[in-house]
Parts: C-alpha cells; structure tokens; sequence
C-alpha cells in the first residue's frame, strides 16, 4: 500500500498570534512551527500502517523552504521520503491542486490529511484533492482499517458516529481518534539520524491559479470588564441588561 | 506537580544562530522531558529515588554520547547538540542531567578517546543503549579539589592489577555496571581503569540522606583488593590531564545544562508573576517583581550566547579548559541566582513541590560544587589572565 501524508507547517499552539503590514499578513517572527496536530495523528496511523502492513509512507507539504524542518522531523517519526512542492500556500483550492499533481503521479493508495490546518482552519483541502483526483473521501475520520482494496472507515457526525466502507484510492480528512494522543511519537535519536539521509525531493509548482485572498485579519477583542452584581439585588442585574448590555 | 507548561524562552532569538538539526534534536529531548520526566520527577525527587524506567527514553533521544561516531552506538552529533540535549534534561531535573552527563562524559567519553578498540567494542554500544551505565571515580573522600592528591593505586602483578582505594561523591555508583576509575601506579602515574560490576573486593554503598540532586542516585566506590585484568586499563592516555579532558566535557554540558534549571525556574515565575493577584493586580505589575524577572532574562540571554559560543569553538576543537571553566561557574551560578529569586516570586508556594523551583534549587547546589568548585573555577581564570597560581 502507498501512503501519502499531507503535511501542514503550522504555528505552534502556545504561539502569540501578531498580525504586520496593515493586519494583512501573519507575523512569523519568533513563532515555533510544528506538525499540524490533525496531520499528526494521520502520519502516526500511517506509521502503523507502515509497520503492521509493510505500507510505503511519503509526506508532502507545499510551501517554502521554511517548512522542511517540519517534513525532516515527520521522517524522523519514520515517513520513507518527503516531497515540498515550492510555493507559498496562499489557498486551500490553490494547495489542492498542486498537491493533486503529485498524488495522480504517485498513484497512491491512501491519502491522509489533517482536517484542517489549526492556523487558518479552512478545511477545504482535502475534500477538493479527493475531487480533483477522482478518489472517495472521508472527512471527519477518526477510525481507518484498509484490508486489501477496501478501506473501513468511522467519521464523526452530529451526536455519533457513521461507518463508512470506502474503495480505495481514498483520501481522509483525519483527526484525534486516528490515534490518540498518547500515541503519538516522538522523534528518537535513531529516527533523526536516519532522517539525515532519506530524500526530499523539492518539486516547483504547477501554478495553480489562486482563487481567494485574505483581506484582512482581526484578533479577537479583548475580554471586557465583569461587573458582578449580588444575588440579591436583581433589579440591579435586570437594569445592567436592559440599560448597559442592552440584550433585553 | 502541576502540567508542564514550560515555553522556552529565546529573548535574542538566538534560535536563528542553530541549524534545523539542532532544533529537531531539542525538540526530541524537551518534547521527551515533557512527556516522561516532568510527570514522575517530583515524586521520585521526594522519595530520594532514580527513575530507573527512564533510562530508555534518555537512550532513545540521544543523552547517551551524542557526539560518539555511530559505529559505536553514538550519534555522531556536534556538541551544540549535546550541549541541547543537557538543557533540556536539566529544565526536567539536574539529577536526571548528571546521569545523562557522567554516561556520556565522563565514561563513553574517555573509553572512547583513551580506550583501545576492544574496549571501545565492548562497552560504548552497550552504554549508548542503556544496557549499561557507567560511572567515573576521580574525587576521594580527602581530594576533591586537588584530586592529584589521590592515593587510590594498583600494583602490577604480572597477569593483572590489583586495585585498593576509595572514591567518593560518584553519581550512578550504586547501579553502574562499569567504573571508570582513577587511580595511580607503582610509580605515581595516573591512568584509568575499568572496574566491572562483580569483580571480587568491588563495592558501591548508596550515599544517604541527600538535600541535593535527590532524584539521582550517588555513592561510593570501595576497592579492597580487586583484581583488574590488564586489558581493563585504558592505554591511550595518563596523567592528571585524561580525567581532567572528561571534566572539561562534562563541565560544558553543564554550562548548558544549567541554562535549562534557569528557564524553567524563570518560566514558572513568569507564568505565576501574571496570574497571581495582589493588591488588585498581577504580582508582575509591581516594579520589584518586574526587576527579577528582567534581570533574570538578561542573564539567562548572557548564558545562551556564552554556552553557544563555547559550543561553536569546541566544534572547532578550540574552546581551552579555562574558558569552559568559565561559562561553567558563570552559568551555574546565573541558574543558582535566578532559583532562588523565582523562589521569592512564588512566595510560601515556590517551597512546595507543586513547583519545580525549589527542587532545583537545591539540586544547583551540588551542581556549583561538582565538576570543580565554584571557587576553584575562578582561580582556573585568575591563573589564566595573570599567569600565576593561586590554588597552593
């Protein structure tokens, strides 16, 4: 079986998020990149598939040089290559189809992608590349079992959970559940060692046309001031509301 | 204990001066601290005892001989990423750090650049494993500063050597499967010896009733009579100065090591500074408590870029002992300062072991005392500028 993982670059959770050059665009400076924690659990399910099932695992990301110390530390989880597609990721339909080149090309399997990406969350990714390659698609996926050329796969849906059977090629939308947290790997000496050596191929672009460009971004505002008001003198609460909240 | 939460702090992002290899290595080994240290380390800080089940994991991220060549079970690595890995050992625990320290520097270390071949086969892929730990006996109980005073000593006896001595202050003796001892000849030569566990008339009694570095195992090395057989001498190196280079290795990784106590004890007092309220306000709007923290990141910032020139010139193979000697004492005592400081800021909660600070606090205090003196480090420097000796 050929794997594929999708590697999103993304600012770490405990990042503080500064915007620069008129709040158009995401201030990198001083900002620790890791994993995408939705990819994550995706390349660690691979890595099961990889060790249980003899499966081939390579990682793709597109994006600029500043991303491969990500891929080198997926290889170093245990990822066999890594391709970065050189060229900014400016929008999910523009990353789909550079990464549909590759996934046609590769004819793989399995394609795993996170969700979404935990920076700009538009969770469109994997659904276009499904389309744009001619696979089924799953998303929301939190279970994955392949048994020769079907896939079984559980997805979360509103209060429950749907099983899905799924030809292959198919590609995932994955999250937590995949793998657990507690699964997940951390990069061992041996493994980043290794790393040094496997490939990583830089691809250039195919130039996919770019369809929408963020404007502007605004951080949340600012939490306000909390008036707490005695359980005894509702009528105070009552004319907070009505004459400073104005919500009745 | 509460959740890990430490973010590592990079005032001068001087991460921009590490390639992508170091920072893949440091962030194996704080991820890893994170994971399997923080959560058991004040417990077994409490009950005096060394979390034995973590040897694998310090095996796995490298803190095993980073820098040994791979054919040996090392990993071939520079020593600006030893010197990462001691950080982040240390920002989980000094005692953990020390055994970290003394496996690679002061016993693969010397196998490997005094050992013969067969020696080297035999035990640094077992050490770089963990299958084996080792320790270094160099300090007896009547020299410590002046270990040239030794009176540990082996006789010849045509087919082997016959060892009889003490050592003292040993970190991992009680558990180690191998002792690299010092110890001097018929002629008052030293050279170093390798002591295997179970040899007759070899024992390693526990030290007791520590303040200091309680998570980490230490004690003595007695020699009554023991046996030695020739091929256990190292062969390539004697004299006072082959311990002294495994010193210098291990007192560079402590001038980073350090640097992880400091920012941990730092972070922890950043994070509770902006939380704790009094007065009406954060305890961090207050100029006293703003005047700590600030002198505390100008200091930990002078450390960083102290321990990665060091790094860089030992990577050329050029950094002098004195000049380890000084980053050694500056950065130990930098973290001892800011300890005791991030203590104040806690207030009654910096000496409960919900808090890392007190914890190494108290594990500093051995480290400004081991691996040469805070004292004797400054008179290495003293005799370095002025070229006279000030230590007799």
């Amino acid at each position: 079986m050929k794997i594929l993982v999708c590697i999103s670059h993304v600012p770490d959770t405990t990042s503080k998020i500064n915007f620069t050059d008129n709040d158009t665009k995401f201030d990198t400076n001083g900002v620790q990149f890791v994993i995408n924690p939705n990819d994550e659990f995706g390349l660690t399910r691979a890595m099961w598939f990889k060790e249980k099932q003899g499966a081939t695992v390579d990682i793709i990301n597109v994006g600029g040089p500043e991303t491969e110390p990500t891929l080198r530390k997926a290889l170093a989880i245990g990822a066999d290559s890594a391709i970065r597609i050189n060229t900014e990721a400016l929008d999910g339909y523009q990353v789909a189809k550079e990464l549909s080149a590759v996934a046609k090309e590769g004819n793989y399997d399995l394609i795993i992608a996170g969700r979404e990406s935990i920076d700009y969350n538009g969770g469109m990714v994997p659904g276009m590349l499904a389309n744009l390659i001619g696979a089924s698609f799953v998303n929301t996926c939190i279970s994955l079992e392949v048994d020769g050329e079907t896939a079984t796969a559980i997805r979360e849906i509103d209060g429950g959970k749907e099983t899905v059977s799924a030809k292959l090629p198919l590609v995932i939308g994955g999250q937590k559940g995949l793998v657990e947290e507690s699964d997940l790997r951390i990069p061992n000496m041996r493994g980043i060692m290794m790393a040094r050596k496997k490939p990583l191929e830089v691809k250039e672009p195919q130039g996919a046309e770019i369809e929408t460009k963020a404007v502007s971004f605004e951080k949340p505002a600012p939490k306000g001031e909390v008036k707490l008001v005695s359980p005894d003198n509702l009528d105070e609460l009552i004319n907070l509301l009505h004459n400073e909240a104005k919500v009745i | 204990m509460k959740p890990d939460l430490f973010e590592a702090p990079d005032y001068y992002n001087l991460d921009d001066l590490l390639t992508e290899e170091h920072k893949l290595v440091r962030t194996a080994a704080r991820d890893w601290v994170k994971r399997d240290v923080s959560p058991i380390i004040e417990e077994a800080a409490q009950k005096a005892e060394f979390p034995k089940k973590i040897i694998k994991g310090l095996a796995e991220i490298g803190a095993f001989g980073p820098y040994i060549p791979e054919e040996y079970g090392g990993a071939g690595l520079d020593q600006i990423s030893y010197g990462l890995i001691m950080q982040e050992i240390e920002r989980g625990d000094s005692g953990v750090r020390s055994t970290a320290s003394v496996q690679s520097s002061l016993v693969m270390y010397p196998i490997y650049k005094f050992g013969s071949e067969a020696q080297r086969k035999k035990f640094l892929p077992k050490l770089a494993s963990g299958e084996f730990i080792g320790c270094f006996g160099l300090t007896e109980p009547d020299h410590g500063s002046n270990p040239g005073g030794m009176v540990t000593n082996f006789k010849n006896k045509g087919d082997h050597y016959l060892l009889n001595g003490a050592k003292m202050w040993i970190s991992n003796a009680p558990f180690a499967d191998v002792a690299v001892v010092w110890a001097k000849d018929e002629s008052g030569r030293i050279h170093g010896l390798l002591v295997e566990r179970g040899m007759e008339g070899f024992s390693t009694p526990t030290t007791h009733n520590k303040w200091s570095l309680r998570a980490s195992a230490t004690g003595e090395l007695i020699f009554d009579n023991v046996k030695i057989p020739k091929e256990n001498l190292l062969p390539n190196k004697s004299g006072l100065g082959a311990p002294l280079m495994c010193l210098d290795s291990a007192r560079f990784g402590i001038a980073w090591g350090a640097i992880g106590a400091a920012m941990d004890c730092y972070d922890t007092a950043l994070r509770y500074a902006k939380e704790r309220h009094q007065f009406g306000k954060p305890i961090g709007a207050f100029q006293l408590q703003q005047k700590k923290l600030a002198e505390m990141i100008t200091e930990i910032t002078k450390a960083q870029l102290l321990a990665w020139r060091l790094g860089s010139l030992r990577n050329e193979d050029k950094a002098t002992s004195s000049q380890i000697s000084m980053a050694k004492r500056n950065n130990v005592e930098m973290a001892l300062k800011i300890a005791r400081e991030s203590r104040q800021i806690l207030g009654g909660m910096g000496i409960t072991g919900e808090y890392s600070i007190m914890r190494h606090m108290m594990n500093l205090e051995s480290v400004v005392t081991y691996e040469g003196t805070h004292d004797i480090h400054l008179l290495i420097t003293g005799m370095d500028i002025t070229g006279l000796n000030a230590f007799k």
